[in-house]
């Protein structure tokens, strides 16, 4: 222990001290030292020592889609038919929404059924959320719905909800799949969890590329995204939830003389159920999230307005099917929350014939056929009248224009303020950090928190970086994430904190908290746009509201989990509240904490790509231009350099979390 | 029809319903379950331990190596008909041991022969076969499925077979009613109490009408009121179905109530089988004697163990079994005016018992033959 005034400060926490003191001086005063010593290589990895591997990896993606081949079918061939497996269901799914169901092609095409009216889509939502939950929820859902009708956001909505429909089948599907596989097979969930790992950090837009390059622009590349993005949270849930069966259920199984497959399907899968559900809520919800963003890519839809409304400062219209995504969004989610918990069924003494047993079911099939049939006769009954649709564009290009008049002076200052003081010193440091420093502080970093393995992991996943010669702009991603993740835990971590001393404000915190974790990433953009338009501060606010739910949810977490044996033992010692909190709460929730932070950096990470679009110069401008060239080479590779810096920042922190948890005794 | 499980005329100490005790019927019953020699170790590398060290590891070894000794050297044999129950502390290897002897678990040596054969020789099929006709299991905490019905859960093992519906509903109806749960047919496992549960689970284990009965801890998570309530009903099917039952337990009280024979097992090793009689006099080591001596002695002394040969002095006042437990007996006795034949269970003569030996028992005394 080293003795600094009153305070005792350990050996380890002093070293690492000195080290950000010095980072600090280096960041300062790195580009003079480099002047002086006639070293610019210091601050600007030499070209020379560069390997860039995207023009392989391009090469590759040439080769695939031109040579490759598995003998009796080419490359081809092979994304030829995931593509129709796709195409021919969501052609299906858009006819029964949108287009109705048509025969023949081009000229000769005849419309053989209209497509669902207006009414008989909101009557199955209502239905399906009285059969979910309640009537409360179904009204809910249905002035969802209605909402989209009235605002005129029906048709891309349909759009929208049509890919979600065909994406989260294949999802789930896919994901129970693996999950099942990875259950039964240990060695194939080795392989499969760093591959999952990977897939959750690399950034969407990096995704986009190669699926771009292979299907071309499209719905079904944007499917194929969405499947492909919503994927491993299904898979993870599906081991997860397998293993946690009890054994003793298992062993009935066995006893029983369960055939395997009766033991999965008729034993575990069911009992595993309740488990499930919540990843087919993830996957809905990703779902959603990644058919707006693959609007970029041809999905269409409500994604589609809202960025062809961004690219032309359209802010009413970009807002008003902003709000429409928010709506559709938390209509969708609430009725796939109702179905987690409907997973645990009661008992009812019912048996009345099929059809009064299943009032809903009735109700919709009658309506479905009652106004398609009326629709041929009353067009308002088959499209919600053109002449009661309400628009509000010009409501909010108002109220924004509003508040850019009224409160410019305002929003600049804080805008600049928050720049000059704050985000300008932070780029300049961290950009003029000699590199092998930063290379040798994170191999340290990695050696002390997890050995060997974690400091070897570090190095090379810096070096990819290096080499491949992105370090400037993984600089500014590293800063741009670094501001936003400081700012979401000054707000995000006493909102925690508060909202674990206190039910009320929880209620509030967590409504608001449910929300904000609903919304697609798109979405956020779209205000913070409107208010401080592009640049790097926007993208700082769109990423502190997107990162915040994690820091406040874990902080609230770790304070309500501490045994409370541990707060009566410092009440009866006399604590005050005061005392409590920072001898006791926070310590013991210190490791929860820390899990938190680690969430928000992933999550800032995710989104600081796709606020590429408001105009960062960081990896995810990379990614982005790499999308708009369709360079796959470009995009994986500063894909892949966001998912090295989401992964170093997560083992570091974890191994951290891990080490605080053993040292204060927690399981 | 079968008395209901809601009326327990007999829920109190008052009414043991007597099962045979082993030394009268159970001797001459042939073994229907039998283990040989049955090692588990766990941990990678069990196989090379016990190559090593010849097949008989002493716990240094095993230890040594890494792994846990779970099952070690269990030698059992249980006859058609009986109750055997295996006691010991947690952690003493019951649930592996039990596990072994219907395969859940595979052995790491040994020999299981049910009715004569090796069942570790079976293959994935016939396995299948005897788990689905001729055993059943009832775990500690129930094991039920949460999405099926009472009734569903009942007759799932019967649907795993493939016999239809209307059959497997009629089969399942009869043993709910035998478990006494009547009227919940539609009701979903989380609506019953743990008690309800764990009748549903006895249901389920009972439908196929399996030979051999594994029961692993079935009372452990139940309260203590419940537990001899459920005890009491188990008897009761007991008495009624003679099946080849092994009951697991880490209750003395309950092993003492309910078994026939007793295997006592610490770390693994079953240190010594006997009835429950034959614990409490005879103790093999001092860790049994531990257990027995709070046991009151007229819980498991039975008349016969008691009965003394020759005339009595008085006139013979009545008659009771030889099985028949102290305890279940000591008020007639004592109140009767004279010494009381004992008979077997052909209704001959063995000896006859007298008042002051019951009361010597029942203040704990020892009891003078
Ligand atoms: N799957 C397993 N892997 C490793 N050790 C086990 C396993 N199952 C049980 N054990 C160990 O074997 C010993 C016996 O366990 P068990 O048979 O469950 O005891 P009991 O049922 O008597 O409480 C315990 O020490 C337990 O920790
Ligand atoms: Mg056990």
């Amino acid at each position: 222990m080293i003795a600094l005034g009153p305070y005792c400060i350990s050996r380890k926490a002093a070293f690492w001290l000195v080290i950000l003191a010095a980072s600090i001086l280096l960041g300062q005063y790195g580009k003079d030292l480099a002047a002086a010593l006639d070293a610019k290589w210091l601050i600007k990895f030499p070209r020379e020592l560069t390997f860039p591997i995207k023009d392989d990896i391009s090469r590759f993606m040439a080769w695939l889609v031109e040579d490759a081949g598995f003998g009796l079918f080419s490359f081809v061939d092979l994304t030829r038919g995931i593509a129709w497996l796709i195409e021919v269901p969501y052609a299906f799914m858009r006819g029964l929404l949108i287009d109705g169901l048509v025969f023949g092609v081009g000229n000769e095409a005849v419309q053989i059924l209209p497509p669902l009216s207006w009414v008989a889509v909101i009557t199955v939502v209502v239905a399906i959320g009285r059969w979910a939950g309640s009537w409360i929820l179904a009204g809910f859902v249905g002035a969802c719905f209605l909402y989209l009708a009235a605002f005129g956001e029906w048709e891309s909505a349909m759009i929208t909800l049509a890919s979600i429909l065909i994406a989260v089948p294949f999802g789930v599907a896919g994901g129970l799949g693996l999950g099942v596989a990875g259950f039964k097979w240990r060695w194939l969930d080795r392989i499969l969890t760093p591959i999952l790992d990977l897939m959750q950090t690399v950034p969407v837009f990096a995704y986009l590329v190669p699926i771009l390059f292979l299907f071309g622009f499209g719905p079904v590349s944007a499917l194929v995204a969405t499947v492909i993005y919503a994927m491993p949270p299904m898979v993870r849930v599906t081991t997860l939830a397998l293993r946690a069966v009890p054994a003793e259920i298992d062993e009935f199984s066995r006893m029983t003389g369960c055939t395997e497959r009766q033991r999965l399907w008729r034993v575990l899968i069911p009992t595993a159920l309740p488990g499930l559900m919540v990843g087919v809520n993830q996957v809905i919800m990703l779902s959603l999230n990644m058919v707006i963003i693959a609007s970029m890519i041809g999905a269409g839809g409500l994604g589609y307005d809202v960025l062809t409304s961004l690219r032309r400062l359209d802010i009413g219209g970009g807002l008003e099917s902003g709000v429409a995504i928010v709506v559709l969004a938390i209509a969708l989610d609430r009725l796939s929350q109702a179905m987690v918990s409907r997973a645990s069924p009661a008992h009812s003494e019912d048996s009345r014939s099929f059809l009064k047993r299943h009032p809903w079911l009735t109700t919709c099939v009658v309506v479905i056929v009652g106004t398609g049939l009326l629709g041929l006769i009353a067009p308002a009954v088959q499209n919600y009248p053109e002449a009661a649709q309400i628009t509000t564009g010009k409501i909010w290009e108002d109220l924004v224009g509003w508040l850019n008049v009224n409160f410019f002076d305002q929003i600049e200052a804080v805008k600049t303020f928050a720049l000059i003081h704050f985000m300008v010193p932070v780029k300049r440091l961290l950009l003029e950090l000699p590199w092998p420093w930063v290379l040798f502080i994170l191999t340290l970093a990695g050696w002390q928190l997890g050995g060997l393995r974690l400091a070897c992991l570090c190095f090379a996943l810096t070096a990819f970086i290096l080499s491949n010669g992105l370090w400037a702009k993984a600089m500014i991603t590293v800063y741009l994430c670094g501001v936003s993740v400081v700012i979401a835990c000054l707000i995000g971590i006493p909102l925690g904190i508060l909202s674990a001393q206190n039910d009320r404000a929880n209620r509030v915190v967590q409504a608001g908290i449910d929300t904000l974790q609903t919304l697609p990433s798109f979405v956020y953009l779209i205000p913070v746009v409107m208010l401080f338009r592009v640049g790097d501060f926007s993208a700082m606010i769109a990423v502190i509201l997107y990162a915040l739910a994690p820091a406040v949810r874990y902080a609230s977490h770790g304070i309500r989990s501490i045994p409370p044996e541990l707060l009566e033992a410092g009440i009866v010692s006399g604590c005050t509240r005061r005392q409590l909190l920072t001898r006791i709460k926070l310590p013991l929730a210190m490791p929860e904490i820390m899990l938190g932070i680690n969430q928000t950096i992933m999550l800032a990470l995710s989104m600081l790509v796709i606020t590429a679009l408001v105009g960062t110069r960081d990896l995810g401008q990379e990614v982005y231009i790499a999308l708009t060239k369709a360079d796959t080479g470009r995009g994986v590779v500063a894909g892949l350099s966001v998912a090295f810096i989401a992964i170093i920042a997560d083992r570091l922190i974890s191994a951290g979390a891990v080490r605080a948890r053993k040292r204060l005794g927690l399981n | 029809m079968l008395p209901g499980a809601q009326d327990h005329g007999c829920a109190g100490s008052g009414c043991h319903i007597a099962v045979s005790a082993y030394g009268v019927v159970m001797e001459h019953s042939p073994v229907k379950l039998a283990c040989h020699n049955v090692w588990k170790l766990f941990g990678n590398g069990a196989e090379r331990v016990m190559a090593q060290t010849r097949g008989n590891p002493g716990m240094t070894e095993i230890e040594q190596a890494g792994l846990i000794g779970a099952v070690r050297n269990a030698n059992l044999e249980i006859r058609e008909g009986e109750i055997f129950v295996i006691m010991g502390l947690s952690g003493s290897g019951k649930s592996t041991l039990v596990r072994c002897l219907s395969r859940l678990i595979e052995p790491t040596a040994g020999e299981i022969l049910f009715d004569g054969r090796d069942l570790l020789r079976a293959d994935e099929r016939e396995m299948i076969d005897i788990r689905r006709h001729k055993m059943g299991m009832v775990f500690q905490h129930f094991a039920l499925l949460p999405h099926l019905t009472v009734l569903q859960n009942v007759a799932f093992p019967l649907d795993v077979q493939g016999i239809s519906r209307a059959e497997r509903e009629k089969a399942a109806h009869e043993v709910i009613d035998l478990v006494g749960l009547k009227g919940r047919e539609s009701y979903y496992p989380r609506e019953l109490s743990g008690g309800q549960q764990q009748r549903v689970g006895i249901a389920r284990s009972l439908a196929v009408n399996p030979e051999l009965w594994f029961l692993d801890e079935p009372f452990s998570a139940l309260d203590p009121l419940i537990r001899r309530e459920m005890q009491d009903e188990f008897l009761r099917l007991q008495n009624l179905l003679r099946k080849t039952i092994v009951f697991i337990t880490h209750d003395f009280d309950e092993a003492i109530r309910l078994a026939d024979r007793i295997a006592i097992m610490k770390d693994g090793e079953v240190i010594q089988i006997a009835s429950p009689e034959e614990l409490v006099l005879n103790p093999a080591t001092d860790y049994v004697a531990e257990f027995t001596r709070h046991i009151p002695r007229a819980k498991v002394l039975t008349a016969g163990s008691l009965a003394r040969e020759g005339e009595p002095k008085g006139t013979i006042a009545g008659a009771v079994n030889a099985s028949d437990r102290i305890e279940d007996i000591a008020d007639r006795v004592e109140s009767a005016d004279g010494p009381m034949a004992v008979e077997d269970g052909n209704g001959s003569r063995i000896g006859y018992i007298e008042r002051q030996q019951v009361i010597d028992v029942l203040v704990g005394r020892v009891p003078a033959k």
